[in-house]
């Protein structure tokens, strides 16, 4: 329970900001023909933002349920990645916590739960507990939105779009584990800033962030086989003097 | 019912969230039955700074001058206090105030 305050407690600003943009999602959802309960399933059910953005703008009738599927699949495919970064902070946990708290998994408690494993530990609950202030949050203030039409102010004036660049940029930082991240984090950005010209959706996510890490993988070979190398220099050196020692 | 939910809307809701849900916890099952160590943990150890890495810069590169100076205030702010409402009050202040300032 102390976790589970703990995490809502962390993700009090991104909850703010994500209530603002709630808000003006909510209105565009309501422009776009799609009604509170409509909306309310979405956040329920899938309580991914930028997903359900492009669902919005695809709705119209007949629904495309096929091409609306295919496209939050490719916008949604850094989750399996975002899923598989979490596997520390769910070790050893029984399979009942995986199934649900993965569903409370957005980009924004996410990265707030694996800063706070990285400085010290956060487990399942802190997890649960900033997903559920989010889900409160933006499903809230996406009903209020859709119910309320254009009533809601703009972000941009209180440079509220900025908000999650700012607070993801300070959390990134507070990643960082040392000088072998450098390249990697370089390949990674240049990777995201290419790919969001080139693919649809969010794939640049995902390619910026498999080719960063492939990129650490790459390196730590390269490190290793040049550490077994100099460790059979030394050896032959070593096997070298005791032969002149025994003449 | 057909008022609040017209044709569709249910099956396309409910395979989307599926598909989400699926890519979520498919990750999760996926990354345990990779090794413990070696050159599978770095790549796990290494993804969360990539991931938030790509999703951050291109979004800051698009915020262009006002979105560097919210950086810059949001990055010092951070580096003080590590306090991430402060953080991001600052980085919102530093666009707003260059906003007010130059009219954009």
């Amino acid at each position: 329970m102390k976790e589970l305050i703990k995490g809502m407690r962390a993700n009090i600003p991104l909850a703010v900001s994500a209530m603002a943009y709630g808000g003006v999602f909510g209105v565009l959802s309501g422009n776009h023909g799609v009604s509170w309960a409509e909306m309310l399933a979405m956040d329920l059910l899938m309580f991914a933002g930028s997903a359900q953005l492009v669902m919005i703008e695809m709705w119209s009738s007949p629904i495309p349920v096929l091409a609306i599927s295919l496209a939050v699949l490719i916008v949604n495919m850094r989750y399996l990645l975002i899923g598989a970064s979490l596997q520390p902070v769910f070790e050893g946990r029984p399979l009942w916590q995986k199934v649900l708290g993965m569903h409370l998994v957005a980009d924004e408690n996410w990265a707030v739960t694996i800063a706070a494993h990285r400085n010290g530990g956060s487990c399942p609950a802190f997890l649960v507990g900033g997903g559920l202030l989010l889900l409160a949050a933006w499903t809230l203030s996406t009903i209020c939105g859709n119910l309320l039409g254009g009533q809601i102010m703009e972000p941009e004036r209180w440079g509220l779009d900025f908000a999650f660049v700012a607070v993801f940029a300070a959390l990134s930082l507070s990643l960082w584990q040392g000088r072998d991240d450098l390249l990697p984090w370089l390949v990674a950005a240049g990777l995201a800033v290419a790919g969001e010209q080139l693919l649809p959706g969010k794939l640049y996510i995902a390619l910026g962030g498999v080719g960063g890490a492939l990129t650490a993988v790459f390196l730590e070979i390269v490190q290793t086989r040049r550490h077994i190398a100099v460790a059979g220099q030394s050896c032959d050196r070593l096997a070298g003097t005791c032969e002149e020692d025994n003449r | 019912m057909n008022e609040l939910f017209q044709i569709g809307a249910v099956p396309a809701i409910l395979l989307a969230s599926g598909l989400t849900y699926g890519l979520r916890l498919g990750g999760l099952l996926l990354a345990d039955r990779l090794p413990k160590s070696g050159p599978a943990r770095r790549f796990l150890d290494c993804l969360p700074g990539t991931i938030l890495l790509s999703l951050t810069v291109p979004g800051a590169l698009h915020a262009g001058v006002e979105g560097m100076i919210g950086l810059g205030a949001c990055l010092l702010v951070f580096f003080r206090t590590r306090n991430l409402l402060l953080t991001m009050a600052a980085g919102m202040a530093g666009v707003c105030f260059f906003r007010w300032v130059f009219h954009v």
